[in-house]
This record gives structure tokens, sequence and C-alpha cells, in this order.
């Protein structure tokens, strides 16, 4: 229900960091296929090339890899670009920059230089966008040192972890969700830094890890769960490198049990990493392995029910945590 | 012209493409498409007609996101194509690529991308194939005037240069990739300077005109054919948005007014009709045909029960290969049903 604060959506908010970030430091450029004129694919950047003007903003043209490598140089010669990759696939085209090139910078010179950098983009399932444009490739990026990697997953979020990123020495990948950018809350004035997990709901029975757009399909499943008497401590992770477990330990110790849940697929997946340190972490406390229900491991079909059928739903939440729980569905 | 292709030929595949274009557009309005990247080739008739017809059986080609039309001039199906755009089984990939994705291997199609340039480089390996194999056939890869400006088509003309393959790059200037005008993407709008620099040959047709297409489309498939490849930009206009629910906010009425004056189906129609050629009657049957074609296949779109469900871990392997395990059916292992261990 939307109440009388509920008055920025996460696309506004995105926007609004970017806008403070333009006008706190005049070393931030904005670069991007239409990132200016179109005011972006999903309408973040837009307004900021008639404010910032067109040195600020910059729309080029199709070259993913030559964008991002520019950026990096960018970056290395003293500004702060923050690159609008339109879809995460895309990344596939500027792979080598973003993990051989920016990544590596800082450590490979020893030190001298850095990569301040802020690549933001968008993934994931709910425009039907097919298997090119519908990817949830975070575990690229986890995968490689010297990265940062966000992920929010409410409007406030979005807002100050992406203040946060341009305030960061080294290169941040921000993703965002494409079924996130209309959701409306109230803006808030602060949030946790990067590095910091939020417990979003509390409970006893299990605990449920996630992040991104997962997140409110987590709440819902909960609720659907309250209502059989199943409580869930539901924990949002924001930041995946940095990585903050311990409030995820520390509930594991309560309940026993850690339902894991993300967009991606589940081989090779953020959500065995997650499961990994869990188990090494808690590991006399937990009742089962860490269940893990994450992304059917297919390229993503465009047909709607077979999307859909490709994620995690709240009633495919609701079920595993049952399941977890060694009861009946 | 050929023997074969006559100008009537050409337009009747036009008007058919344009009768596709406008009933899969309405299909979008009526919320029967799988999700909204639904991008038109309205205007752009005359470069996959021209082009289209002039490929002989057995070429293949890759065509972009804006690939409706090629695909019907090389004879794809209508009620197929519409199919697949709808999400449905029935679709040419089985409702799993979409508009942006739709692909027949049965008439050379090596798949449409997504991906700006993604389609570039398989022609030069398809080329490679024909090659080796003796086949005879060319390839062509169809991509818009955006892709202009990615690395990849490069590396592909330098490779399909150096080793003398029978490919053809075929640029279908609409002048526009999504808001951003094709001078505003490229300080260099002569695109054949960029073919000579790497040792191909590089033409420009008007591709408001149809037959003009098909003769220098003709021309360089038989060159290519020899081992000499070539990049054709095919100079026509955007009559729409970049996709469907997109209004151009970004372009001048009067632009757009310009632009669709270089309308391919009316020139040649006119044309024809100047040559006594063609009679109204004889345009107006061909436009009810192809409109009853299109309501046809939109029909059997919607009529076409949706995809099965249980059919989605398929064919991400081979058939004869296990498909990868279920998320549900790996926790049935891990975590039998009530059956907690605690
Ligand atoms: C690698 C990549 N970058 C960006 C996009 C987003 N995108 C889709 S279509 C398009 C414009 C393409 O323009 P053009 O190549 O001229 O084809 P047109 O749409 O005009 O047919 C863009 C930027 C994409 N799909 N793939
Ligand atoms: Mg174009």
């Amino acid at each position: 229900m939307t109440t009388a604060v509920d008055t920025t959506t996460y696309r506004d908010a995105l926007r609004e960091a970017l806008r403070e970030g333009l006008r706190r430091d005049p070393h931030v450029v904005i670069l991007g296929e239409e990132v200016g004129r179109y005011g972006g694919a999903y309408g973040v950047t837009s307004g900021l090339l008639d404010e910032f003007g067109e040195d600020r903003v910059l729309d080029t043209p199709i070259s993913e890899a030559g964008i991002v490598g520019a950026a990096v140089g960018a970056a290395l010669a003293g500004l702060r670009p923050v690159v609008e990759l339109m879809y995460v696939d895309f990344a596939a085209l500027a792979m080598d920059q973003i993990v051989n090139q920016a990544a590596k910078a800082r450590s490979m010179f020893g030190g001298q230089t850095g990569v301040p950098l802020v690549l933001r983009t968008q993934g994931g399932t709910g425009r039907s966008a097919g298997a090119q444009h519908s990817q949830s490739l975070e575990a690229w990026f986890l995968h490689t040192p010297g990265l940062r990697l966000y992920v929010p997953a409410t409007v406030t979020d979005a807002h100050h972890l992406l203040l946060a990123a341009l305030r960061e020495p080294d290169p941040v990948v921000f993703v965002e969700h494409k079924a996130l950018y209309t959701t409306r809350s109230d803006l808030g004035a602060h949030a946790p830094p990067p590095g910091v997990s939020v417990r979003r709901r509390e409970g006893r029975d299990v605990t449920v890890v996630t992040y991104s757009r997962m997140l409110h399909r987590c709440l819902d499943a909960a609720q659907a769960l309250a209502a059989r008497g199943v409580e869930a401590d539901v924990i949002d992770l924001r930041t995946l490198c940095p990585l903050d477990l311990e409030p995820v330990v520390a509930s594991a110790r309560r309940t026993g049990r850690v339902l894991i849940v993300t967009e991606d697929t589940l081989t090779g997946g953020v959500s065995a990493e997650l499961a990994a340190r869990v188990t090494e972490l808690a590991f006399d406390w937990l009742e089962e392995p860490p269940m893990r229900l994450a992304g059917e491991d297919v390229p993503i079909p465009v047909a709607p029910a077979l999307e859909e059928a490709s994620v995690p739903t709240p009633l495919r939440i609701e079920r595993a945590a049952l399941r977890l729980l060694g009861r009946r569905a | 012209m050929s023997r074969v292709t006559s100008p009537l030929d050409l337009l009747r595949v036009m008007v058919r493409i344009r009768a596709f274009e406008e009933a899969v557009g309405e299909l979008f309005v009526r919320g029967g498409t799988a999700g909204t990247m639904l991008h038109l080739s309205i205007g752009e008739e005359g470069a996959a007609a021209g082009f289209g017809l002039a490929m002989r059986p057995g070429d293949t080609f890759t065509t972009h996101h804006r690939g409706h039309g090629v695909f019907l001039a090389r004879g794809g199906d209508p009620r197929r194509m519409m199919a697949e755009i709808a999400g449905k089984a029935a679709g040419s990939c089985r409702g799993r690529g979409g508009s942006m994705h739709i692909a027949d291997v049965t008439l050379g199609h090596l798949g449409a991308n997504a991906i700006v340039g993604g389609g570039i480089p398989h022609v030069v390996g398809a080329a490679l194939a024909a090659r080796h194999l003796g086949s005879g056939n060319v390839s062509v890869a169809f991509f818009g005037d955006g892709a202009m400006q990615q690395g990849v088509l490069y590396e592909s003309m330098n490779l399909a240069a150096l080793w003398r393959l029978p490919v053809v790059f075929a640029c279908v200037n609409n002048q526009y990739g999504m808001g951003t005008r094709i001078d505003r993407a490229a300080a260099s709008l002569d695109f054949d300077a960029r073919a000579r620099a790497f040792g191909l040959r590089g033409v420009t047709v008007d591709a408001s005109d149809a037959t003009a297409v098909f003769e220098t489309a003709t021309q360089v498939l038989a060159d290519a054919r020899e081992g000499r490849p070539a990049l054709v930009t095919l100079d026509c206009f955007r009559f729409y948005g970049h996709a469907r629910k997109d209004r151009s906010p970004y372009r001048t009425e009067e632009e757009e007014r310009e632009g669709r004056s270089r309308d391919p189906v009316a020139r040649l129609a006119d044309r024809l009709r100047g040559e006594d050629v063609l009679d109204d009657d004889t345009l107006t049957a061909m436009r009810d045909d192809a409109r009853r074609e299109m309501d046809d296949a939109v029909a059997f779109a919607l009529a076409a029960p949706p995809p099965d469900l249980a059919a989605l871990h398929e064919d991400v392997y081979a058939p004869d290969r296990p498909a990868p395990p279920s998320v549900d059916a790996y926790h049935a292992l891990v975590y039998p049903e009530g059956e907690a261990r605690a």
C-alpha cells in the first residue's frame, strides 16, 4: 500500500544519488549508452544532461568494451566516472576491462594507483526480455578480487549505497534490478554503510538470507509462512563485497536452519559461496545443510510463464522453507 | 533483375513484411506478445526484401533484434514467427526466444541476436564452414548502424578479408540506435571507407529503392561467392520508435515526415503503377492477401497453447544428454520431504 511517505521510487532514489554526486564532486562524470538525451533505458539518468551539461553526462556509441575501458582510464587519470551498462548481460562485452583492467590495476601496480569507477548496471528477470537481457551475473564479479559489489533491494539502499559507491576508492559494480525501478518508499535520511547486512524481519524458526529483488519475495513468503505459524528471520545482505555474514551466523545459531535465496543460477552461483561460508561459520549450530533456492540452471526463456518458473517465487520460497523445516507444504 | 525475381515479387514481400509488423504491433497493444521488447522494421522493407530475395537457398545469415523483415523475406513462416513472439510452444524457438531471437535453421538462419553486434562474427565462421564443406554458400550478417561502433565488426571484417571468405556484412542503416542518431555515434559516416580500410569492398545503397538493393545485393553476393567479401550499407529510415512503446521524443516531426517520405513500399508501388505493371486493384488485392495472412498468423498464435512448464530444462543440452536437474529435484535429494534429520 502506498502511504504518504512512499514518495520516492528506486529509480528516483538512484537519480538523486547521481545528482548529489555530480554536485558535490566536479570529477564525477556519467557515461553510457542513451544516458543523456534519452534519459537512460530505464530512466535513471533522466534530466541530468540538462542540469549538468554534455561535459558531465556523455552519450556514448554502442561500444561496451571501449566505454568501460575509457572509464577505467579516466579513473586512473583523476576522474570519478560512473558508467551505465544498460544490461548486466552486456558486461560480457566489457569483461576484459572489468576483470583484467579495473580490478587489477591497484594490486598489479603495487598500490600506486586505483580505479575509483562505479559501474551501474541492472539485471534479473521480470520483463520477458529473454536470455540475453535477463540474467543475474553477480557471481562473475564476486569471483573477481578487486571489485566491490553492491546489490540494493530497497529505495533507501539504492540511494545511500550509490552515494557510498561514489566515495569508494576502488571499482564498484552496482547491480540494480529491472523489476525494482518503480517500487516506492520513503527515501530515508540514512542507511548503514556497505558491508553491513540488515535484518528486515525477525523470526525464530528459519534464517532467510537474500539480496536485491529476492528480498521482497522472501518477505512475501515470510508473511505466508507466518500464517502457518513459521517465523522467518530475513536478512538482506545489501552488498556482496564487502560481505557481512555476522548477523546471518548469529541468526543461524538461534534457528539452526538457513535458507539462501538468490535469483542467479544455482550452480556456481552466489548461493554456493554463501552456503559454504554459513556451513563453515555455523556448522555446530546447523540442524540441516544450508538450503539454496536459486535460479534454475537454464538460459532464461522469453515466455512469461517459463521465465517466472526459472527463478524463485514467493510460493517456492515458502515451500522450500517448509521442506527445510521438515514439514509438508 | 534476375529471371526468377520480378519487381512484383519484391513488392509482395515488402507488403507482407509491413502487414506482419502492423499485425504484431497490434498484438503487442492487446498484450499478446511476450514482453515489451518488440522492434518493428517498418521503413526497412526495401533492405529486407531487396537483400533477402537476392540470396540463394543454402545461403546462411544472422539477424539483429529488428530482424522480422529479413526473416520473412527468406521464407519465414508468419504463423510460427507470431507464435514465437507470443511466447508459445508452437513458435519456431518453442517460445524461448521471442521477437529478438527468432530463428529457423532450415532457412539458413543461424539466429537473431539481442546483443548489438553479437551475430556478426558468426558469418565469418559460417563462411569458413561453407568453404570447408564446399557448399558454395554465402553467409550474410544483418545488423544495424549501431553495431558499426562495436569492435567485433572490425575483427570480423578483417578475418573475412584476410581469409577471402564468402561473407557479406549488411548494415541496415536506419539512422538511429535507440535515441542516438548515427551522426552522434560516429564522427565519420563513410562506412564504405571503413570497409576499404580492411580490404573489403564497401557499397552504400538507398534502401528505399528495393530494386536497387536487389541489384547491388545480387552483385556483391556473386563477388562474395568468389571470395571477395563486402560491407553493404542499406540506407533507410526507422519509421517509428526504437521499440513498439517508444514515441521517439528525440526526433522532430519534420525529421519523421521527411524520413517516412522514403517509403520503400510506396516507392516501388508508385513506380510500377507508372510503368503500368501494377494497377490499383492488384495492389489492393496484394495488401488484402497480406493482411489476411497476418491476421491468420495472429489467430494461430493466440490459439496456441501456452508453453509446458515441465519442459523448462529441455534444450539446455542436446536431447540425448541429461538435462540439468531442477532446483526442486536437487532439494528432494538433499532434504527428503517430511524427514528432517534433526
Ligand atoms: C551489446 C549491446 N549493447 C546495447 C544494447 C541495447 N540496445 C538494443 S538495440 C540498441 C540500438 C541498436 O541500434 P542499431 O544497431 O542501429 O539497430 P536498430 O535498433 O536501429 O535496428 C541498443 C543500444 C544491446 N542490446 N546490446
Ligand atoms: Mg539503427
